[in-house]
């Protein structure tokens, strides 16, 4: 309970938050994953099996509080003073932002197998009923007669992959020039009409509020929308060429240095690449990392053409390349047509 | 034309009215409507359920315990302001006036950064005071500081144009009398002001438990601990989860209505007293 140490100082609010207090007392300790938007769901069922796991293990309780927002947003929260525990968000660069500003080793990505990301995820194509639009992969979308939804590139983690995606096929095609991918991607976000700031938000534009003919979405997110929007109204389309997403997890020294939970927050971010964890994250749509558990579940995830972000020179280049003030979003995105 | 300026022929009136009531139909009755329908989709007790669950009932809580500091804070704080600028002429009393309704003017989420910027990690005072071990922002004393400065000059703006209008004349009788300050101001300035305050508190509880811009840049949405009720209408509706929305929203223009009530019966009774003045 971030407030604590403040509401004890400060009469009127301690007599207000008392029972709260009390309470939290009682509890061995509280984590506080910062999470961004579409992982609601996944840590809901990670954090229950977590905590009987430790429970189990140590006979300590803990418990593990969330905040789920677009991923940029999420970053900028942490580096203005949120006591996130943990990072658990859409991108590396987001991660790299907080170990620059000395949040975290800047080793941090070597700290955990797999790039510290363990689970991955790939950028897909949501479409309504029936596909009426016949949008079948990446030149669809330009089309006069075609909307988009896709989340802000500056808030959102997902649509930076989103971005890279689209671009990814722009790049491979043949005598592709840097002019040429730059106007594919001019026309494309011609035919967006508004830009959420998180995933979840544009799923909901596209789901819920009946917007745009293709959502651009995390193949879990789609997988999500068609479970609970029911399966007959949406179907995926999978492009011809996408992109290997790694969100990456990552703990925060500062944080756990300060406030002593160094040695929970490192058995959480493990616990994610165990048998358990990973059959939770392949339930909820996430492509696990485990070979056994992968094959388990191979029939929902499609072997796929997958460029990586190695391909775009890292997240350091693609950030500053694509997404930093007077990159290529900047360039090609005048909002309002 | 031997018609009147003010009277229209009736079938312009009628078509008014008409266009009034629907228009209000549509803007004000369809909404809640909605809201209470689709709280009610899966029935009373799914209703009943989310209620239960424990966010929701932190997200209420935290709200009821942000309203009880900064509601109080604001009527005090309302009082001393409109008392200083109702009763006195002095140099800047226009520049107090015009900071006093600042809050009114600046979109809610400048006025949730500006806490950001002051007390963030990289903020004025942050450092100092997270080094101390206190943190303002993604905590509830940020949700307190916002929501207090967003619903600031509701008090003290009922009360300036009231206190302007009623003058100083009986308090200066009470202290010709010999009546100390606090007895003039229990005995004379506060009963005549108690229904314009009333008035001012309750516009300002119905900001404070509403607000969203402000606290939701200040609030860092951790579950349970720092989302107040119309965050966690946001949350649950973008976790698919419509029916606990929905309720919460139900709860939120629950608290319109009565506050509609309350304020209409106080607009009856003060107009019933500026009558009996005249």
């Amino acid at each position: 309970m971030p407030y604590l140490a403040l509401s004890r100082r400060s009469l009127l609010a301690a007599a207000a938050v008392g029972p709260m207090a009390s309470a939290a007392f009682a509890a061995d300790a509280a984590l506080l994953n910062v999470s961004y938007d579409p992982t609601r769901e996944l840590y809901r069922d990670i954090n229950r099996a977590f905590i009987s796991e430790w429970k189990k293990k140590t006979g300590d309780r803990i418990t593990i509080n969330q905040s789920h927002a677009g991923s940029g947003a999420q970053a900028r929260a942490v580096l203005d003073g949120l006591q996130a525990d943990v990072v658990t968000l859409a991108l590396a660069a987001d991660i790299d932002a907080l170990a620059r500003r000395g949040l975290l080793a800047a080793d941090w990505q070597a700290r955990l197998p797999d790039n510290s990301s363990p689970t991955t995820s790939t950028i897909v194509l949501l479409v309504r009923k029936g596909n009426p639009k016949g949008i079948h992969d990446w030149p669809d979308l330009v089309r006069q007669d075609v909307a988009i939804v896709t989340p802000n590139p500056k808030t959102s983690g997902g649509a930076r992959w989103n971005f890279l995606a689209a671009l990814a096929w722009a790049q491979a095609q043949p005598n592709a020039k840097n002019e040429s991918t730059e106007e594919f991607m001019h026309l494309l976000f011609r035919r967006v009409p508004v830009l959420d700031t998180g995933a979840r938000g544009a799923t909901n534009s596209f789901a819920q509020r009946g917007l745009g003919d293709v959502l651009i979405a995390w193949e879990n997110e789609a997988w999500l929308a068609r479970k609970e929007f029911g399966a007959d109204e949406f179907s995926i389309v999978y492009p011809s060429i996408s992109i290997l997403a790694e969100p990456p997890v990552a703990m925060v020294d500062s944080v756990v240095d300060r406030k002593g939970t160094r040695a929970v927050a490192e058995a959480y971010l493990q616990f994610l690449y165990t048998r358990e964890a990973q059959e939770i994250a392949a339930k909820n749509y996430y492509r696990p990392r485990d070979p056994t558990v992968a094959a388990q579940y191979a029939e929902r995830y499609p072997a796929m053409r997958l460029v990586t972000i190695q391909d775009f020179g890292g997240w350091n280049t693609a950030q500053a390349a694509y997404f930093a003030d007077g990159g290529m979003f900047d360039r090609i995105f005048t909002p309002g047509r | 034309m031997n018609r009147r300026a003010t009277q229209e022929s009736p079938a312009a009136r009628v078509a008014l009215v008409t266009l009034t009531i629907l228009l209000l139909l549509i803007l004000l009755l369809l909404p809640l409507v909605v809201v209470f329908s689709e709280a009610l989709m899966r029935g009373f007790g799914a209703m009943v359920d989310s209620l239960a669950e424990t966010d929701s009932i932190a997200a209420i809580r935290l709200t009821m315990i942000v309203a009880a500091v900064t509601v109080p804070l604001n009527a005090v704080c309302g009082v001393a302001a409109a008392w200083c600028i109702g009763r006195f002429r002095f140099p800047g009393r226009g520049l107090l006036v015009t900071l006093i309704e600042l809050p009114f003017s600046v979109s809610p989420v400048i006025s949730g950064l500006v806490w950001v910027l002051l007390f963030g990690a990289n903020g004025w005072l942050g450092p100092i005071l997270n080094r101390a071990g206190m943190h303002i922002i993604f905590a509830v004393p940020g949700l307190i500081l916002a929501t207090t400065f967003v619903t600031f000059p509701f008090v003290a703006r009922t009360l300036i144009p009231l206190m302007e209008h009623q003058g100083a004349a009986e308090e200066e009788a009470a202290l010709t009398l010999g009546a100390s300050g606090w007895q003039t101001f229990w005995r004379v300035t506060l009963p005549n002001i108690r229904w314009g305050l009333l008035y001012g508190v309750l516009l300002c509880n119905a900001r404070a438990m509403g607000e969203f811009g402000a606290v939701a840049v200040v609030s860092g949405h951790i579950r349970g601990q720092t989302m107040t009720m119309p965050l966690q209408v946001e949350a649950l509706f973008n976790d698919y989860d419509w029916v606990g929305a929905f309720t919460i929203a139900g709860l939120l223009s629950l608290l319109a209505l009565a506050t509609l009530a309350v304020k209409a019966s106080l607009e009856w009774r003060i107009g019933q007293r500026s009558e009996a003045l005249l």
